[in-house]
């Protein structure tokens, strides 16, 4: 293998985790604060196909992003009146957060597969960017990368300095304590999953505005649920997070590797490799009963109400 | 130490009224309480007390009443309002997160402008020492024992200029000796000014720390007194009214053939939070009722788990507890059942009864063995049968046996749990906290079942934090400390002040071989 | 807020049914909604969507047709959610015994034995089975999530029927068309009725219908399964084992899937397809909440979904609107379910008579 190919490798490992990083950052915030959103699948699809149209019609690509974090955010909140405002079943809303996204992103998105749109393109910082292997990864990339850089730097700092960080670990683990404590444990909450809901959908914008620029059913593939994996293979760390991401970024693009080394694998028993993976990672953390609870929030997905 | 009653009261309760759906938790009360004074709030589970001191400390607001504070009448919105006016509230189930650090915890508390953990970190250790209670900021609280998290909670209300420092039941989780200790520390606060709010049942303590008392029951207030001039059967009759039972007293007996038998038992606890088992050994026989005291997680939970087989050893270690001389500590639940152990758990909703089955449901989650069920179906008149007979032979108040586990009262689902347990028969019979948090009446209703069981023949193992309980019905009494088992004495023959030693540790080791 | 929940203290019994109906009302109202607001009238498109695919016979059954693997997938799913496993991956479970009935139908074309389509049936089933068995194994083995194992496996299961389609089982004979050769009679499912397309499967249907009736309301396996999702130390406390209850619930809910997957393509289409599957693994989630986890439920239910299958197509013909309004209705549904849920335990009050009350009682005091 040569260094170019090693290179390109890496950039676009990267360039694969990063909606994985950007809805997993959301979901570790929300899960930290005792809250299961198995809905990010379904967020992400409706930020991917509203980012799409109103980047498509306005043609400011920015407007384009906001407006995906924003439909992020409003799916989340039709969760969190459900879930949080009801106390319903985590696991039951989040899947009906899922089937309902998929629903409606097809809906809204039948008129709009397979238009074409100029999406962000890479921005190279000078100098740093030829620095040999990781220059393009880390310095060669469009601007939603530098962007996860930042707002992975933001989640670690609040998560790991601040006393938002502590009151949303409070909330995750005694609800009822903190309440007596006075923090408002359902408002919290909401934040939280709201948090979550914007990173899902900016994810999606990521991927119909730069990854792949256009929109397509089920563009994600997945990717919602392999974040969902994610925080539990980080065991609810954040540097994990990143790690974790780029690493299933590579999974995902073994094809380039292995037409790199040669090999003529068929594509189908290729695309499996980042589920097989998911699957393989959730087995080697999980096995572990008791190491697993010692990091997960301990009332992660239980209903709250107030006043018990 | 003497208080002015003619100042004007620190705190003044008026017509407080709370009403919950079903229940009138708080009815009219009144309660007024002077700069320095010590005062006990007493009554019986449900008796209204959590209530009131939720509704001082801010968590819920009355439906009528005022609340007086220095002489002004206030709005009690949330516990923050309460902090800043100097409340501070000691929990019953602490309300500290075990995942963070001592420091943490206090300035979570303590609000944003107090400064982060690391500013508070100096203050802590001096408020600490300044009462004698040692404590190290940096640790995760998730590695303090009970006492120490405690001390995290009273030294949580002392960082601000504390004025009311209110304690629920806080000795239910101290051995004897800590508990003096923690009177030390609040006659030193009283001593400061700061008023004292003690709640608790236990007239002892109340009388060795308190000058005054104020007695609930069924969310009023039954009356004042100075408990120094009560006796116990005074403040017993204001806090349950004219119950019987509450003398009882039951003949001690010598039991017959050894029963249960555990050997040499060890058992290493992977779980970071829970207690391992070293060298347990104990003897229950045919007649009589053993008693375990100790203070909650000393290795209760785990020596339960492994009695009613949740936790199994391997086979090579299947001599460890025997039944009748059979090893049992490899099987499961329903084999050890058929041998004729039956068990009734420390929690009621969620392990002895599933909450949103039916009583007949949960009549058949543990009776399943008495031909309630054919060829793998279940036979639902036989099931009714035996839960209309649960019901009726132990006087459980319910409208039917269709009626949901999570519906009954705490003293009426145990009645039940234990009538299902009684009525299979056992020859041993494993009971963890039977009346924890159970009324008087009902309290009294399943002592007598447990007597009646032994005096006919079955063998019993009581497991409770409650020592006046374990002396009121064992004939034989042991402790559990930090997963070792002290060697058991005749109840006769031993008494509080030495079963307390050993609560804490303080008896023979088993030495090694 | 003008409504308040006030708790119940019990369930109501009522709710537990009414639930799903005003569940059902809500979601034809937000659906009138979006059809005004996309200038389509309301009553025309719901006579389209709901009405016109069975107005005849054929209609009906299509119906059937369609309802038959949303049936047996939520039957088996009502199993595995009775015991609060999360088994998602019914889609899965159904593609891969499409997937296995498939790869042996094409290998035994030319027999004419009965056998043949017990052996194609057998192996969907047993496949199915063994999809979901493997879930089972990594959450008992390693402990490792259901949720995500089976999501991931349904996306494993769908590559691996498209690597089979365009590779090893393509039809040499199929101008390269990704498609299987067409399988014999002897392993096609038996029409039912001369001019419509239900088959034998609707037998199966009926038959899975009162085997989960039975195992989960009389047997006391089913109780088991029930406790262990109510209540799992209860479980651990009386000795119910919850590993084979995990195991017992996966390969039912899997075996089910695999049916109704090689029910598909010895059945309606009678060779492998990329496209077995609309997403009738998905809609099964649906159609077990909506049904209360109870068989008779579930009928209903999934007939309703089938006919949401039938009307998707419908509209697409006669409304020109997108086909996934189908997804988008089943979506709206299930969170109108989970919202109004909510009344089963609490009881809404209007907060306006709570102040007039206290009012009242303060005037009189």
């Amino acid at each position: 293998m040569d260094i170019d190919l090693l290179t390109n490798i890496f950039y676009a490992m990267v360039r694969t985790g990063t909606p994985l990083l950007l809805v997993a950052l959301g979901e570790l915030v929300c899960e930290k604060s005792g809250v299961l959103n198995l809905g990010q699948e379904g967020m992400m699809l409706f930020g991917a196909v509203i980012g799409f149209i109103v980047a498509f019609s306005s043609g400011s690509l920015w407007l384009g992003v906001l407006c995906a974090c924003l439909a992020g955010v409003l799916l989340s909140l039709l969760f969190a009146f459900v879930a949080l405002g009801l106390s319903s079943n985590q696991v039951a809303t989040g899947l009906a957060l899922t089937i309902f996204g998929v629903g409606l992103s097809s809906f809204i998105g039948a008129a709009w597969v397979g238009k074409p749109l100029a999406g962000f393109e890479p921005v190279a910082i000078p100098l740093l960017s030829e620095i040999p292997l990781l220059g393009r990864m880390l310095f060669g990339q469009d601007l939603l990368v530098y962007l996860s850089f930042a707002l992975f730097a933001l989640v670690a700092w609040v998560i790991l300095k601040s006393r938002a960080g502590l009151i949303i670990q409070a909330v995750g683990e005694n609800p009822n304590a903190a309440s007596a404590m006075g923090l408002p444990v359902l408002r919290v909450r909401t934040l939280a999953v709201m948090f979550g809901g914007a990173m899902a959908g900016l994810a999606g914008g990521y991927m119909s505005l730069a990854y792949t620029p256009m929109w397509a059913e089920n563009m994600t593939a997945g990717r919602g649920w392999i974040a969902l994996a994610l925080v539990v293979f980080a065991s609810w760390r954040v540097f994990r997070v990143v790690l974790g991401a780029w690493l299933f970024g590579l999974a995902s693009i073994l094809h380039l590797v292995a037409q790199g080394i040669g090999l003529a694998i068929p594509g189908n028993l290729l695309a499996m490799l980042p589920y097989v993976a998911t699957i393989v990672v959730l087995v080697v953390l999980s096995r572990d009963a008791i190491k697993t609870r010692l990091y997960a929030p301990v009332s992660l997905g239980q209903p709250w109400k107030a006043g018990h | 130490m003497s208080f002015d009653t003619a100042s004007t009261p620190r705190l003044q309760m008026r017509g407080i009224t709370k009403r919950y759906p079903g229940t009138l938790a708080n009815d009219r009360v009144e309660l007024s309480i002077q700069p320095g004074e010590i005062r006990a709030l007493l009554g019986e589970n449900g008796a209204g007390k959590s209530t009131l001191m939720k509704i001082i400390y801010g968590v819920t607001q009355p439906d009528e009443g005022e609340i007086i504070w220095h002489g002004e009448p206030l709005k009690m919105r949330d516990p923050a309002q309460a902090r800043g006016l100097g409340i501070g509230m000691v929990f019953q189930h602490f309300s500290l997160f075990e995942t963070l650090s001592v420091a943490e915890n206090i300035a979570l508390a303590m609000g944003a402008a107090a400064g982060t953990p690391k500013q508070l970190e100096p203050r802590i250790r001096e408020v600490s020492q300044r009462y004698g209670m040692a404590l190290e900021p940096h640790r995760l609280v998730h590695s303090l024992s009970i006492g120490e998290r405690q001390r995290v909670e009273i030294v949580r209300c002392l960082m601000q200029d504390i004025k009311l420092l209110i304690l629920d039941e806080p000795t239910s989780v101290l051995t004897p000796q800590e508990a003096d200790e923690l009177f030390v520390t609040l006659r030193h606060l009283a001593a400061e000014g700061c008023s004292i709010l003690f709640i608790s049942h236990k007239l002892g303590e109340v009388r060795a720390l308190c000058q005054s008392a104020t007695v609930l029951r069924g969310g009023k207030v039954s009356g004042h007194c100075v408990p120094t001039e009560c006796s116990d059967m005074d403040l017993a009759r204001l806090m349950v009214g004219a119950a019987e039972g509450l003398e009882a007293s039951y003949p001690k007996v010598h039991g017959g053939l050894t029963r249960l038998r555990v050997d040499d038992l060890n058992w290493h606890n992977a779980d970071p939070f829970g207690t391992s088992l070293a060298q347990c050994r104990l003897e229950v026989r045919s007649g009589e009722i053993v008693g375990i005291a100790g203070v909650a997680g000393n290795g209760q939970d785990e020596l339960l788990a492994l009695l009613s087989g949740e936790v199994r050893l391997p086979s090579t270690e299947r001599e460890r507890i025997t039944l009748d001389n059979q090893p049992v500590a490899n099987l499961y639940p329903d084999a050890r059942r058929q041998l004729g152990l039956t068990f009734v758990p420390a929690e009621r909703l969620g392990h002895g009864a599933v909450p949103d089955m039916s009583l007949a449901d949960n009549a058949l989650l543990t009776g399943f063995q008495m031909g309630l069920t054919r060829a793998g179906m279940i036979n639902h008149g036989k099931v009714m049968a035996f839960a209309d007979k649960i019901i009726a032979d132990y006087a459980v108040k319910t409208p039917d046996a269709h009626t949901t586990a999570r519906s009954l009262s705490g003293g009426n689902l145990q009645k039940f749990i234990l009538g299902r347990e009684i009525l299979q028969q056992p020859k041993l019979l494993v009971a963890a906290h039977p009346t924890w948090g159970v009324d008087v009446g009902a309290a009294a209703a399943i002592h007598r079942s447990l007597i009646a069981l032994r005096d006919a023949g079955a063998a019993i193992l009581v497991i409770s934090e409650d020592l006046d309980e374990l002396f009121q019905i064992s004939d034989r009494i042991g402790a559990l400390c930090s997963g070792r088992l002290s060697p058991l004495a005749e109840t006769a023959q031993t008494t509080p002040v030495e079963v307390g030693r050993w609560m804490a540790g303080e008896f023979e080791p088993v030495t090694h071989a | 807020m003008l409504l308040s929940l006030e708790p119940r203290g019990r369930q109501s019994r009522a709710m537990l049914w009414l639930s799903p109906l005003l569940a059902g009302v809500l979601t034809l109202a937000s659906g009138a909604l979006l059809f005004a607001i996309l200038g389509h009238p309301p009553l025309e498109t719901f006579k389209v969507l709901l009405i016109d695919p069975v107005s005849d016979f054929y209609g009906v059954s299509e119906l059937l047709v369609k309802a038959l693997p949303i049936l047996l997938c939520a039957l088996g799913l009502a199993v595995a959610y009775q015991a609060r496993i999360w088994n998602i991956g019914a889609e899965g479970q159904l593609l891969i015994g499409a997937l296995a009935g498939s790869a042996l139908a094409v290998h035994i074309i030319d027999w004419e034995s009965r056998w043949a389509l017990t052996l194609v049936l057998a192996a969907g089933t047993l496949a199915g089975a063994a999809w979901g068995g493997l879930a089972a194994w990594l959450r008992t083995r390693f402990n490792a999530n259901e949720i995500l194992t089976t999501i991931m496996l349904n996306y494993i299961a769908l590559n691996l029927l498209l690597f089979f389609v365009h590779g090893p089982l393509k039809d040499p004979a199929g101008f390269n068309f990704p498609e299987s050769a067409t399988f014999g009679d002897a392993s096609r499912l038996p029409a039912v009725v001369e001019d419509g397309r239900v088959h034998a499967g609707i037998y199966f249907a009926l038959l899975a219908l009162v085997a989960v009736w039975v195992l989960l309301q009389k047997s006391f396996v089913g109780f088991q399964i029930k406790v262990l999702g109510l209540d799992k130390r209860a479980a651990g406390f009386v000795g119910f084992r919850e590993r084979r209850l995990v195991w017992l619930a996966l390969l039912i809910s899997g075996g089910l899937a695999g049916l109704a997957g090689v029910g598909e393509v010895t059945g309606p289409i009678g060779q492998l397809v990329p496209q077995v599957s609309p997403g009738y693994g998905y809609a099964a989630i649906t159609v077990a909440f909506l049904g209360r986890l109870n068989p008779i439920g579930i009928l209903f239910a999934g007939l309703l979904m089938a006919l949401l299958y039938l009307g998707g197509e419908n509209a697409q013909m006669a409304a020109n609107l997108p086909q996934s309004i189908t997804q988008l209705f089943q979506g709206m549904v299930l969170f109108f379910l989970l919202a109004c849920d909510v009344l089963i335990l609490y009881r809404p009050r209007l907060k306006l008579k709570w102040a007039k009350r206290a009012a009242l009682q303060k005037a009189a005091a």
